[in-house]
């Protein structure tokens, strides 16, 4: 470190534009912005079929027959196919668990599975023959909720469960279960001077990202099959797909298409399959590509969850102990519901201080529509209740919201539940006190010289109010979630760097399997191997299966583990390119031996600040190339039995002040401002570290006052499967997001960095359902609220 | 059926177009403009706004057949268009009928698109971050610029109203409005 004001070490990237901690601009913005980029509902082959999938009409059924005569009977077919097609013995996918059937086989057990598939010429064909395709179901009853899915009598979902959770679970319909005990909570219940309880209900929320699922499959002369899809995870496609075709992983390649948004959607697979079954099985190039109907039942969704909370507390507001009961609707088949049941318990008490802790949480088997990764993943559907647990405690206590999360904030070096110790800064009470310093919007802004702008009241447009009815409420939450993989799983990530001189000039090409969803990995990516190889042209090379893993573009995950991998790499190339440099040169200068020696600028230069040589010279003819595996610190699984264990890697804490107005008439919501505070430990590009927290944060709004998926509890049938019907915030609803970005480091990551992404999402939606209660004094035990909810009609 | 009508400027044909099928499809799977986006096909997203005699449409939601003879610009063309609208009427930067019958959509040489002529608009959202995954990105264009072509001073509350028809998932607005708000502000320099 410099003490004498005399900088001895200049920092690496800093002799290089567009380094790490610079807005530079995305690599792809163009292409973007002029209609080039090529998403995967963008694919074209010549002689390609389009592909279609029948999906059952009915949520819990056994397949009675299923005639496709007819089908293949139209002019413009090339092929149908259903169960008894599926050409080898391995005939289910899943995550964790493959449970999910390629295509329906004996039985459907949730509205929309696949049954058939069909390949014609026109999607219009396709779309006919596939509803000429006869399936005679025999219905069963429904599973809909714990009561249905754990009665004595019930039927199970999956009869012949094998999979690793089932001998801990106590009813083949629950997926799995994960108690979280620690201290003494009966003990700790007899100090608490206060106790509140709570019953909470979580709906159904959809990614809804805009992009369809879709993608193009390209049979190969080798009898193999390239795929072009928009996923989240090549890797994990790939290890599901390949046995279903009974190919070997090298003859599927695939390469990433453009990906119109994730947020989770896209981790289980969709198309992928059925794409590739029928282009091997046609010899054409097939496309797929979902409509937004399709879409809805297409993916899985944000589980729904019904929450038990009981915090206790002694009268000057310290928390004595909490009890959570967290039950998940995992739907017809498992997903992710394990991981986010690990979460949802792990992460059930917040970012608090708690020594005395009982909480059990279960996912369920169900005949609901699949539910599994959405952005904030088990930690969103926890922080909605118990943020409003500690406004009814600060409430009955009579202490101002902000200041009981803030006596009860947890630091660096408090334990989680699990026992674990955050090992990092944990700004939770400073990033509330930011939050509630950010200046207030203004009162009755939509007052103008010429009377109320409705477009800025409840009701907007259709002119509702003028003002009268309308009043104010403001609302505060915070909130934690892990980053990364959590539970011991391998999380790695691969990058090969390479570098050479093109066209005179020194180039950087970084080739990993990351799924660029938006997010600005590639943008990073460029960022990182400028600051530490020194140099401003980089190449990103489409992602694809050529390449190791790099694991999901997911769990707030990739700038870390991705960023972490291609820093090394970088690294490594640099150390190479320094020996070659020494090799070739360090004869000329006595500082190649004995200094230490950065990538500055296309140059190299010592600590001190002296170039020694071009990179251009020392490079030559010759290419540098590295790819190698990278790994973030290993995790421990948590105890079947008492959820104790070092499960997680980092967490990501934000915290949201909501302002909204509310006509308490007709029970019409307008958010305001929606405020937010986020530690990112080091923003690598600011303008991005702004766009995800709010775009989190926006996604935590829609899911607080509009979003829900409703199923019939009657069928378990979608009931709102369309834009029509299913509502996401449009620009009108969205308020303004002033953003405080904190940058405390994370010593144990790339550059200090925090996962970002996800955070912004679990506060956002219980800030603006404590602001609408004080609006209206309602309790408001569920979300997303609805006007029926504020106006005494429900 | 065949349609005829124009495109950016430049006559175009399809044939054998099915009556069912939208302007959308005929842009995306005949035509080779994959620019404008399906994220719904029910006019709810507005990722296939593009201009049908200058008045934004969800092309999803246009019968083919009812372009029959019209203009159409999509987000390939929305540079060029505002290059014209810039130069006015009587101005002496305009493009010839050849040119615009030469139009294409690469103004590029390199994988990142850098060197392609943009739209201020355009430029405005790269510059602002308003781009993440892109889905909404053409739509979004289309409408902002021709919102600022009939209000180059846009209040926030308008640019909400005219872009209340274009979801985005990705952002939240902001970044959307600060690109709007950018654009207005080059718009009104001369930038």
């Amino acid at each position: 470190m410099p003490t004498n004001g005399v900088p001895t070490k200049i920092t690496q990237g800093s002799g290089t534009k567009g380094g790490i901690g610079e807005s530079t601009l995305r690599p792809d913005g163009t292409l973007k912005v002029t209609g080039e980029f090529a998403y995967s509902s963008d694919m074209w082959h010549e002689d390609m079929l389009w592909g279609q999938i029948l999906r059952s009409t009915v949520a819990h059924a056994e397949i009675v027959s299923i005639d496709t005569a007819e089908a293949l009977a139209t002019p413009g077919v090339y092929a149908v196919m259903t169960y008894d097609d599926l050409p080898t013995e391995v005939k289910h996918y899943g995550l964790e668990i493959r449970d999910t059937p390629v295509l329906a086989h004996g039985k459907v057990r949730h509205h929309g599975e696949p049954v058939a598939i069909v390949a014609a010429d026109h999607p219009e064909t396709a779309r006919r023959a596939a509803a000429k395709i006869k399936v005679d179901y025999r219905e069963l009853p429904v599973i809909t909720d714990e009561a249905s899915a754990t009665a004595p009598d019930a039927i199970l979902i999956h009869e012949d469960r094998d999979d690793h959770h089932i001998g801990h679970v106590p009813h083949p319909n629950i997926v799995h279960r994960q108690p979280i005990v620690r201290g003494d909570v009966a003990a700790a219940r007899e100090r608490a001077d206060v106790i509140v309880e709570g019953e909470y209900t979580f709906g159904m929320q959809d990614q809804a990202f805009l992009g369809p699922e879709s993608g193009l499959a390209v049979p190969e002369e080798d009898g193999g099959v390239h795929l072009y899809i928009a996923t989240q995870w090549l890797h994990s496609d790939l290890r599901q797909i390949a046995p279903v075709l009974g190919l070997p992983e090298d003859k599927v390649r695939m390469t990433l298409a453009g990906v119109g948004g994730a947020f989770g959607g896209r981790e289980d697979l969709s198309m992928q399959i059925h794409a590739c079954l029928l282009a091997l099985r046609t010899g054409k190039p097939v496309k797929i590509v979902y409509n937004r109907f399709e879409s809805f039942f297409g993916h899985v969704h944000r589980h729904p969850a019904k929450l038990h909370y009981e915090h206790g507390a002694t009268a000057d507001g310290r928390l004595t102990h909490v009890r959570a009961r967290i039950v998940l609707d995992g739907g017809a088949y498992a997903s992710a519901s394990p991981a986010v049941v690990g979460n949802a318990s792990s992460l059930g008490v917040g970012p608090y201080a708690v020594d005395d802790v009982d909480i059990e949480a279960i996912a369920l088997y169900t005949n609901n529509p699949p539910c599994g990764a959405m952005r904030g993943f088990g930690a969103v559907q926890a922080c909605f209740a118990y943020e409003a647990q500690m406004d009814k405690l600060a409430a009955k206590l009579g202490i101002d919201p902000v200041e009981l999360r803030q006596r009860n904030a947890m630091e660096q070096g408090t334990l989680l539940p699990t026992g674990q110790p955050v090992d990092s800064p944990a700004p939770v009470a400073e990033l509330l006190r930011r939050v509630k310093a950010m200046p207030m919007p203004p009162e009755r802004q939509w007052e103008s010289s010429e009377g109320a702008d409705v477009r800025q009241l409840p009701g907007g447009l259709s002119n509702t109010t003028h003002g009268e009815g309308v009043v104010r409420g403001v609302g505060y939450a915070v909130g934690i979630k892990n980053v990364g993989f959590s539970e011991g799983f391998d999380d790695y990530s691969t990058a090969r760097v390479r570098m050479e001189v093109v066209g005179g000039e020194p180039v950087a090409t970084v080739h990993t399997a990351m799924a660029e969803v938006g997010q600005g990995g590639v943008t990073v990516h460029a960022q990182i191997a400028r600051t530490e190889l020194g140099v401003t042209q980089v190449t990103i090379h489409p992602a694809d299966t050529r390449v190791g893993s790099a694991g999901s573009t997911s769990a707030s995950r990739q700038t870390y583990v991705t960023g972490g991998a291609i820093k090394n790499a970088c690294e490594l190339v640099r150390e190479k390119v320094l020996e070659l440099g020494r090799r070739k040169l360090g004869s000329y200068h006595p500082a190649w031996a004995h200094a230490e020696l950065l990538l500055e600028g296309g140059k190299v230069v010592t600590d001190a600040g002296e170039v020694l040589a071009d990179l251009v010279d020392v490079l030559g003819d010759e290419a540098v190339e590295v790819e190698e595996e990278w790994r973030h610190r290993a995790t421990e699984p948590f105890d079947l039995r008492t959820g104790q264990g070092n499960g997680h890697v980092q967490y990501s804490f934000a915290a949201h002040r909501a302002v909204v107005e509310v006509d308490t008439e007709l029970g019409l919501v307008k958010v305001i401002e929606l405020a937010c505070a986020q530690d990112v430990g080091k923003a690598l590009n600011p303008l991005s570290v702004v766009g995800q927290i709010q775009g989190g944060t926006t996604q935590g709004l829609g899911v607080a006052v509009m979003e829900e998926i409703l199923v019939d509890p009657k069928t378990a049938k979608v009931r709102n499967p369309s834009f029509t019907d299913y509502l996401i915030p449009t620009i009108l609803d969205t308020p303004t997001i002033p953003v405080d970005v904190l940058e405390l480091a994370d010593d144990h990551a790339p550059y200090g960095l925090r996962g970002i992404g996800e955070a912004p999402t679990l506060s956002s939606t219980p800030a603006v359902l404590a602001a609408i209660r004080a609006a209206t004094g309602r309790e408001l035990n569920r979300t997303p609220v609805r006007p029926e909810h504020l106006t005494g009609a429900s | 059926m065949r349609v005829n009508f124009t495109v950016n400027g430049r006559p175009q044909q399809a044939d054998d177009v099915w009556e069912g099928e939208s302007l959308l499809y005929v842009l995306r799977e005949r035509l080779g403009l994959p620019g404008s986006k399906n994220a719904c096909e029910q006019g709810e997203c507005g990722s296939c706004t593009v201009r049908l005699d200058g008045v934004p449409v969800c092309s999803c939601l246009v019968a083919a057949g009812q372009a029959e003879g019209r203009e159409v610009v999509t987000v390939e063309g929305l540079a060029d268009h505002a290059r014209q609208r810039a130069c006015g009427t009587g101005g002496t930067c305009g493009t010839s009928l050849d040119e615009a019958k030469g139009w294409t959509a690469d103004g590029t040489d390199s994988q990142t698109g850098e060197g392609a002529e943009l739209s201020p608009v355009q430029q405005a959202f790269i510059d602002a971050g308003a781009v993440q995954c892109g889905f909404c990105t053409p739509g979004l264009l289309v409408a902002a610029d021709e919102m600022l072509e009939r209000n180059p001073n846009p209040s926030d509350a308008d640019i909400r109203e005219a872009l209340s028809g274009n979801l985005c998932r990705c952002t939240g607005y902001e970044k959307i409005m600060d690109a709007v708000r950018l654009a207005a502000a080059r718009q009104s320099e001369g930038v």
